[in-house]
Order: C-alpha cells, then structure tokens, then sequence
C-alpha cells in the first residue's frame, strides 16, 4: 500500500493542471479524441475527405482570378495559383485550429464536468486533428507545382519545422482563446471575425514585398507573418529564406505560447465549476 | 493500517450570481473600469458576490476495501462531495488523501459520441475514463459480452435504443479497475436483467477488495451493496456508520408530516361551519413502525362541527408527489350533533407505490355542499426496502397492489 501514489487534493493544488506532462500521461486520450474528430468530421457529409481538397482549392480558384487576374497582385516570381496556395495552406491550418480550439472547452463542458483529465488536451486535440486536413491539402500544392513546373527546394526540409511553429502559435491562441470562452462567451463571436481580419493583415494573397521597406517589418510582428512568408521560400527556392524575419515571428509566437499556456493554467481548475 | 481516503474539514463554495456563472466581457470590463471609482466614491469594498456552501467541512475516513453509500436528500452535496474526490472541481477548504489509483463514474456513457460506433464509442469513453488502450483491447471482449450488444457493435450509437446505449456505457465502466472506484447514482438505469448484473458486478468489485464509493437514492440496493453509509444533510455529513442503522435514520429524517393537532378551534383551519382538530397517518400494527409498501395504515380524523342536526360525510383524496390523484374516498353520510366527529379507514398493505403522498380532506354537508377543502394536510412517505427477489428499480405503476395470481 505504501509504494502507491499518494494523491493530495487540496484548494489552489489543482489536479486538473499537469501541464504538458499530463498530455504525455494521457497521451491515449489525445490520440483518441484526435482520432474521434478525424472519424466524426466528414461523417454524414456526402462529398468526405473531398471536402479537405476542394476548400483549399476553391479558395484558390478565386483568389487567383480576384487578385492575380484582376487586380494583378505581384507574386514574388511565381505563377499566382501557386503562389496563393502555398499561402492558404499554413494559414488554414492557423486558422482553423483558433476558430476550433477557441470552441472546444465549451463544445465539450460535459467532459469538462464529469471526467477528470488534463483540460490542455482538449485545445491540443482540435490542432492535431486540424493537421489532417493540411496533409490532404498539401497533395494539391503538389500537383499544382507539379502542373506549372515548378521545381521543389532543398530548403523543403525546413517546411515540418514552419508546421510545427504553426502549430506552437496556434495552440498558443488556442489555450488563451479557449480558456477565455468558457468565461466570455464574446470570444467565440469574436473569433470568426478576427480571422477574416488576420489573413488580410498576413501575407497570404500578396507578398511581403507590396509593403515596401518601410512597412514590411511590421508583417514579422505577426507570428503568421514570419511562417507564410519562409513557407514559399522553403518550398520553390525562389528566393532568399528571411531568417531574421522568421526568427521574430517564432519568438512572437513562442511568447504566445509560453503565455497561453501558463494562463491556461491558472484558470482551469475553474473551469468545472464556470463552464 | 492507514485508510485509503481521508476527507478532513472539506468545503466547498460555488458562487450563485448571475455574473460569475458567465458574464460578458464587456460587463466585465466596464465593471472593472467603474470599480476603482466606485471605491473612491463611496468608500466602500467591492461589493460581495452572493455564494452558497454546497459542502461544509465534510470529514470522513474511507479504509480499504470497503463499500460505502452517500446518503441524502437531493441539495445534500453528494454530488460536490463526488466531483472534489473524483478531482473535476477542487474544495475551497479542507484536504482529501488518497492512497491509490482512482475512476469515478458521474454519469453513464458520457463522451459517447453518436455518430461513432459501439466498438468506437468502447475506445474513447475507456480513454476518457483513465485506461490506456492497451487495457481497453485487453478488455475488449469482456466488456462486449457483458453489454450483450454483439450484434450492434460496429452500429453507430445513435441508433442505439437507450437500454443498449446505458449497457455498454455501464461495460465500459465496469471494467475499470482502479483501487478506488466512485460513482454516482447510475444504477437507476436498464431493465431487471441488466441490473441484476450491475449490482451483481459492483458487489464483485467490493469482494476484489476495491474501495468504493457511491451515491444513491435506491436504499435497496444500498443496504445490498454497502456495508457502511455516511449520511449526508444540508452539505454536512451527519452520521457515518453500518449501512442499515444509517438507511433507517435517513429514512426517518425528513419532512413528512404524519400527525396534526389543533387543541383551540382558535388556531384550527376551518370557518364557521367546521374546525380542524385532528389528522393522522399511523401504521396500524405498530405506530413507530416505518410506513413502507407491506404497512397497512389508518387515517384518522376529527373536527368540531358548529352546525347541529346537519348531514356530514368526509371524503379525501391522496396524491402522489406529481400531484396525480391515486384515490379518493368517501365516507358514508351522517347526522352530526355540535361536538367533535370522527371518522377513520385504513389503507390496506401492498397498495401504495413507494414515494411520497399527501393528503387533501373535504367536509361535505348533504352530499353537495363543500364546506372545508385543505389539501397538503398531511404528507407521509412510502418506503421500499428489503425488496425480495432481484428487481431494484423503480415500481412502474401508481399503485402497487398485490393480487392473488393463479399459476397453472
């Protein structure tokens, strides 16, 4: 009986808060509620997983005609379709992980009230399955490479690490996010717009050079901003990897996540009592 | 030897304000902006949110292998007490030690998710409950046999009848095997068969020598199960003793009214015409006896009556607590001088459901005048225990009569 662990509760200990060493002891349940959100997504839907390449590529269509066509954006070299593809890419991955974390403590309150577990992994969760969509995504910008010509880089070994560094911004927003909801639901209102808001402000449609000198520094403050703008680099070679602008990007992004995560945290063991 | 929980001075406050549930944030930051001000103003500390105690310095020690029932009215924090030892909420003062691994069940088949099959749906709420998926594939077959769903196990659950759905949510459940097991009230759910086989497993799961612990209001399946019980009341734990002692005094703790006695016709309900003097609901064969559903009992009453030479009759009517009528019954009519009247009848063993009754009385004058109508005059409780046979839910029926059955 000695040898078993022993377990404290006590007020202000909280239990529910292991930080990331919880998501490791737990690690069958992320997999699991990944894996439930995979298999529930496109359940009842008549086109699937179809869904995961048309959005992407719909999108892509339209942008190609509104701002490559129409407006004649500069793409730094590369044919527009691709180039705004290779921006949609990392940016809806961004986005939809903040839009479905930002929901997911109060999409799943009746977890959160009757099952003890680690709340992180729940906001965790909604980013690993969002990498799903972004795999059946990606096989698009290859046959869209593949069809214009366009050769890959070297520098693609670069691209899982920009993943991860998206990954890190956006479970950063994620935690704030929806730790935030479950007290103020204005957060979920909100979310959906400020997105729409964020992509303009991020160098998605256009590249970073339309801002000229003066400004295009401002576009690093914006973790996305660092992210998209090595993402093309790495994948076509077509011109230099902004180190320094990335570098800024990932430490905007690492304070976020360092942040949200200590928030989270703090605010948690409420959650139960709140949600 | 140390016990496997210890609960020392637990307490726990909830906050009931509109505002703490969830505010919005711009009231919140206009709240927080005016606040600095309204201190200057007035001098006055933040006004206090208003809060309830759902717990109050609750202790008790639980030892190792002993299966424990929680007591109590609905309100008595049997549920808080669950969720601070299950670690979903922490107290607000007071510290529990536990020696072990510990699984609560608050509800059955929560994380379920309609859209995944029975197989799917086995995965994540054993996931969700603590168990690795090595001990859910282990288990697997197991777990399948017990909810007897075999031939839905790859049917999404929400086709599943609500019998099919509530078994293998209780499978899965079953099948943990922590050193501490905590559940609430859950075995209100499924058909005779199936319960039978719940209880039959928690029983199995107290003999393996686990600790448990678990709320209910079905009191025949407590004092099957449990060897002890704490009783819980307005968030306190009262007593903590051998089950049956326990069950019993929960039983006659609690707010029926069995007796009334009016001695001045000053203060008695009533008018002109009639006054109340007397009511009561009484076993018949022993009156401290505990009314359960085999307990013939007697209702009495008496009034004074002011109106010489009239034809009186009594009739009254029993609810049960949804307020549908079980019966009435009338008295035959009588001429009544100006003193006290009395009339009685018994309701015969084996005819009142368990639940809680209450009584309505009329005093009719010639058969069509209404002179006095109370209801909530008296309310009596019908218990159910020590049940034969393996049937632990709830009797269907408003009635529970027992008729002479003829088997050939």
């Amino acid at each position: 009986m000695d040898e078993r662990d022993e377990i404290i509760i006590e007020p202000g200990k909280s239990a529910v808060s292991m930080g990331l060493g919880g998501l490791w002891k737990y690690r069958d349940l992320l997999y699991f509620l990944v894996w439930r959100d995979l298999k529930v997504k496109y359940k009842q839907t008549a086109l699937g997983v179809a869904w995961a390449i048309l959005q992407p590529a719909l999108s892509m269509i339209i942008f190609s005609f509104l701002f490559g066509s129409l407006a004649n954006l500069p793409s730094d070299g590369i044919p527009y379709p691709v180039f705004v593809l290779a921006g949609l890419l990392p940016w809806n991955y961004f986005a939809s992980v903040l839009g479905q974390s930002t929901q997911s403590l109060v999409a799943n309150a009746n977890l959160i009230s009757k099952i003890y577990f680690p709340r992180v992994i729940i906001p965790v969760s909604s980013a690993a399955a969002a990498l799903m969509d972004f795999a059946i995504a990606s096989c698009v910008l290859i046959v869209m490479m593949f069809w214009y010509g366009a050769s890959i880089s070297a520098g693609v070994v670069l691209i899982p690490v920009l993943v991860l560094v998206t990954m890190m911004t956006a479970v950063g927003f994620g935690a704030w996010l929806s730790a935030l909801n479950v007290r103020y639901r204005d957060i979920q209102y909100a979310v959906p717009f400020l997105i729409q808001v964020w992509m303009f402000a991020t160098p998605v449609i256009y590249p970073r050079s339309l801002l000229g000198e003066k400004w295009g520094w401002l576009v690093y403050l914006n973790p996305m901003g660092g992210v998209i703008e090595a993402f093309r680099p790495a994948l076509f070679g077509n011109r230099e990897i902004p180190w320094g602008g990335l570098s800024i990007s990932v430490g905007v992004g690492f304070f976020v996540f360092i942040t949200g995560m200590a928030y989270f945290r703090k605010v948690e063991r409420h959650f139960a009592d709140i949600i | 030897m140390k016990p496997i929980i210890s609960i020392q001075g637990v307490s726990k406050r909830y906050s009931i304000g509109e505002k703490s549930s969830y505010g919005s944030l711009r009231e919140e930051v206009m709240d927080a902006l005016a606040a600095p001000f309204r201190r200057v103003l007035k001098g006055e500390a933040r006004r206090e949110e208003p809060t309830v105690w759902a717990i109050k310095d609750v202790s008790f020690d639980v030892n190792e292998g002993d299966v424990v029932g929680i007591i109590g009215r609905n309100g008595a924090g049997k549920s808080t007490l669950l969720k601070i030892l299950s670690r979903i909420t922490e107290p607000t003062e007071g510290r529990i030690t536990m020696r072990g691994r510990i699984a609560s069940l608050l509800e059955v088949g929560t994380g379920f998710h309609p859209e995944l099959t029975g197989r799917e749906n086995i995965f994540l709420n054993g996931a969700l409950l603590g168990m690795t998926a090595k001990e859910i594939r282990a288990k697997f077959d197991e777990i399948v046999a017990f909810s007897e769903i075999e031939k839905f196990l790859d049917t999404p659950v929400k086709r599943y009848s609500s019998g099919m759905y509530v078994r293998l949510a209780f499978a899965v459940a079953a099948h943990l095997e922590p050193e501490i097991l905590v559940i609430d009230e859950v075995l209100a759910v499924g058909d005779a068969a199936f319960q039978k086989k719940c209880l039959g497993k928690m029983g199995d799961i107290g003999k393996e020598g686990r600790t448990v612990l678990f709320v209910s209001h079905n009191m025949t399946a407590l004092r099957s199960l449990c060897k002890s019980a704490v009783l819980m009341e307005n968030g306190k734990n009262t007593d903590y003793g051998e089950s049956g002692k326990i069950i019993n005094k929960y039983l006659s703790f609690n707010s029926e009214v069995k007796k009334q006695i009016w001695d001045s016709p000053d203060s008695a309900p009533g008018n002109d015409h009639v006054r109340l003097h007397y009511l009561s609901i009484t076993p018949i064969l022993q009156s401290d006896e505990l009314i359960t559903v085999k307990t013939p009992i007697r209702f009495t009453a008496g009034f004074w009556n002011y109106l010489p030479g009239t034809v009186l009759n009594f009739s009254v009517v029993v609810y049960n607590i949804e307020g549908v009528a079980i019966f009435n019954t009338v008295s035959r009519s009588q001429a009544c001088t100006e003193r006290i009247v009395w009339g009685s009848f018994d309701i015969p063993g084996n005819f009142l459901n368990d639940g809680t009754y209450t009584v309505r009385l009329l005093i009719v004058r010639d058969e069509s005048v209404v002179l006095f109508d109370k209801n909530n005059l008296l309310i009596f409780e019908v218990h159910d225990i020590d049940r034969e046979g393996v049937w632990h839910g709830k009797w269907i029926g408003a009635i529970r009569p027992k008729f002479d059955w003829e088997l050939k």
